[in-house]
């Protein structure tokens, strides 16, 4: 009899502790040392095909074929062979040493050991098939596991947040199709105060992209701090990068450096989208020439210039949204996003707007097929700005004192805790005191309304509730003026910069219903003056007597 | 000084629910406000009509709470309209252009007509 095969079970399906080596594992036995031999048989030599039609257990001496296996198995010291055949397809080697008696193996022993391999080949062939699978899913769940941290190490490489610019409002929104992609979009502080915007798209998606996407961002990055002009940003930038990038693939960048203090656009193109701007003078797309990177060295880069006005928005985007498709298998298209701008009014919703209309148009069993990234930066309307304080203090066009109130005659001077609901004794007092005043019906209420919303205003964010502290309020009237001050302790006090309130905005939740305060006072009055000194916070509403904004 | 709470009273119709204000709205108001809309909503009518015939004073807390019934309506797809609103606050419901979202009628009637038209 053969000697019991060592490993057997471990060298025909393999175990957790060793990678698979052989699609046709080979067990062996040596005559005294038990030798084990475990190599894949190349699917070309003869012997496979031998094998596999074999009828039962082989005697190696016996089989005449040039066969770089057979003399591994001869070297070996295999004596006998025993195809292990399931579903027709060879799975393995039964190989038999010397017989422990020197004797060569019998027609019995043959036989024995074909009814031993017809056994034991579909029970060898179930475990090679579960082992196979938990290799996979361990696998799948590795490149699952791995592909989540790419996915956050990816999104350490996005801004945190958008810049906060007073006058500018910017918004971004980056979804690559799979876990990761090649899309990206920075905002990069410049060192001479301008504001850096890029927005980038590699070929290809996934994992390939996401790293070349990586690598571009760090050298654009490092290449800003050295160069500002845009057009000599990418030529450089492509020069590291051709070095670098697989065949094949290449990058499409724009990169729009903004002076906020005036609005004045530096931007170079490396064959990205154009984008567009919107505003009052309609929409219209920026266009610069220049290569993608990575494709050619020594590449130039058109550079121009263009400026955001007051209202303007500029958006810049990648291929995801105007290349996606409906079930219809029609393009969302360039022109269709031309169309949004042209009836959007831009600004803080647009991201939103065309998120939505991205999901009208695809509908719900959208796949999405490429990453969708949007950069949006609106400078707002002057008129929409509240006042910083150091421009209020530098510039008091009232002065608090008796000087100045000489031609003014004080019709009322009183003084309320703060507390909530004492706008409406304001404006009962306030209300007695011009109904002498030849004021009409309309200027009556409104004139109300600003006093109540002042004084509320005074009563929350100037003396924050507290009923031991009073808002002062004066009354005042001249020949052809009437003014009321409101003043609180809020003095010093930074004044946050207030969103100007959008009706459509608060309706779709992307502002809160909340902040129509000011706006009301300012479209109640002919005129709204704020001084704001160390202690005080003072709020000046003024109505024309004669000829003001409404006579009626 | 004594705080008038503002009192909402629902009257259900055919397809229409009315809700008579009477009072103030400002921050004290969302109780009262919102538990009438939700009452209101209960019965799935096609519109949802606030009557202010007995509002003197609505403030920009008040303007903030009717921007978010509006959303709230406008997300089930549910008509918001407003009758009897003086002529004050028409023009800053035209200024905050909650005008554009919501359909001014002078009165009830008047809203019952036109809205029976429409639907």
């Amino acid at each position: 009899m053969a000697y019991p095969i060592k490993n057997f079970w471990r060298i025909l399906v393999g175990d957790s502790s060793r990678e698979e080596k052989a699609s046709v594992p080979v067990v062996g036995e040596g005559q005294s040392r038990g030798i084990e031999i475990g190599f894949e048989f190349p699917v070309e030599d003869p012997i496979v095909a031998y094998f596999q039609s074999a009828p039962g257990a082989v005697e190696v001496d016996k089989i005449n074929l040039d066969s770089p296996a057979l003399l591994t198995l001869k070297q070996a010291g295999v004596k006998l062979v025993v195809p292990l055949i399931s579903q027709g397809e060879l799975i393995g080697l039964l190989n038999l040493g010397d017989r422990l008696s020197e004797q060569d193996y019998s027609v019995d022993d043959q036989r024995l050991l074909n009814n031993l391999a017809s056994q034991a080949a579909p029970a060898v062939r179930v475990a090679q098939l579960v082992r196979q699978q938990q290799i996979e899913v361990r696998e799948r769940e590795r490149l699952e596991q791995e592909l989540r941290v790419a996915r956050i190490i990816q999104e350490t490489l996005l801004p945190k947040s958008v810049p906060e610019v007073q006058g500018w409002r910017a918004d971004a929104y980056w979804q690559p199709a799979r876990a990761v992609g090649g899309d990206f979009y920075d905002f990069i502080y410049l060192p001479d105060g301008r504001l850096g915007i890029v927005i980038g798209d590699v070929t290809d998606k996934g994992v390939p992209a996401a790293l070349v996407m990586a690598t571009t961002r760090s050298i654009l990055r490092s290449t800003t701090e050295r160069v500002s002009a845009p057009g000599k940003v990418l030529e450089r930038l492509n020069n590291l990068l051709v070095a670098d990038i697989p065949r094949n693939m290449f990058v499409t960048c724009l990169y729009v450096v903004l002076d906020t203090s005036n609005g004045r656009l530096h931007y170079a193109n490396a064959g990205h989208n154009l984008p567009f701007r919107s505003g009052d003078g309609g929409v219209d797309e920026l266009r610069a020439t220049g290569m993608p990177l990575g494709l050619m060295p020594d590449m130039d880069y058109e550079e121009c210039e263009a400026q955001l006005a007051e209202g303007d928005t500029l958006l810049l985007y990648s291929d995801g949204i105007v290349e996606a498709h409906n079930p219809q298998r029609q393009m969302f298209s360039f022109d269709r996003l031309r169309s949004i701008l042209q009836v959007h009014p831009g600004g803080a919703t647009l991201v939103e707007f065309l998120l939505a209309e991205l999901a009208d148009f695809t509908g719900d069993d959208w796949e999405q097929e490429d990453d969708v990234t949007f950069v949006t930066l609106e400078r707002d309307r002057q008129d929409n700005r509240s006042i910083p304080v150091s421009k209020i203090a530098k510039e008091p066009e009232i002065k608090e004192g008796q000087e100045e109130e000489q031609e003014w005659k004080v019709l009322k001077e009183f003084q309320l805790p703060s507390q909530v609901g004492m706008e409406r004794e304001a404006m009962d007092l306030v209300a007695e005191a011009i109904s002498g005043l030849n004021l009409s019906v309309d200027q009556f209420n409104r004139m109300l309304t600003a006093v109540a919303e002042a004084t509320m205003n005074a009563i929350e964010h100037g003396n924050h509730f507290d009923s031991e502290i009073p808002v002062q309020i004066r009354v005042l009237v001249k020949e052809d003026s009437l003014c009321v001050k409101i003043r609180d302790q809020g003095g010093g006090q930074i004044v946050p910069e207030k969103e100007a309130p959008d009706i459509e905005a608060k309706l779709t939740g992307a502002q809160s219903p909340r902040g129509w305060g000011l706006f009301l006072i300012k479209n109640m009055v002919d005129q709204m003056e704020i001084i704001s000194d160390e202690t005080h916070h003072t709020v000046a509403l003024f109505l024309n007597l004669r000829g003001g904004q409404d006579a009626s | 000084m004594p705080v008038k709470q503002l009192e909402a009273n629902l009257r259900h119709e055919p397809d229409l629910a009315i809700i008579e204000l009477h009072g103030e709205i400002d921050g004290f108001a969302e109780e009262a406000l919102d538990k009438a809309y939700l009452e209101a909503e209960s019965k799935q009518p096609k519109t949802i009509l606030l009557n202010f015939t007995d509002v003197n004073y609505i403030n920009s807390t008040g303007i903030a709470l009717i921007v978010s019934l509006l959303a709230k309506a406008r997300k089930e797809h549910r008509r918001l309209a407003i009758s009897n609103l003086s002529d004050h606050y028409k023009e800053i419901f035209q200024i905050t252009r909650l005008a554009d979202f919501m359909t001014i009628f002078p009165d009830e009637p008047t809203a019952r007509e036109a809205l029976m038209n429409l639907d």
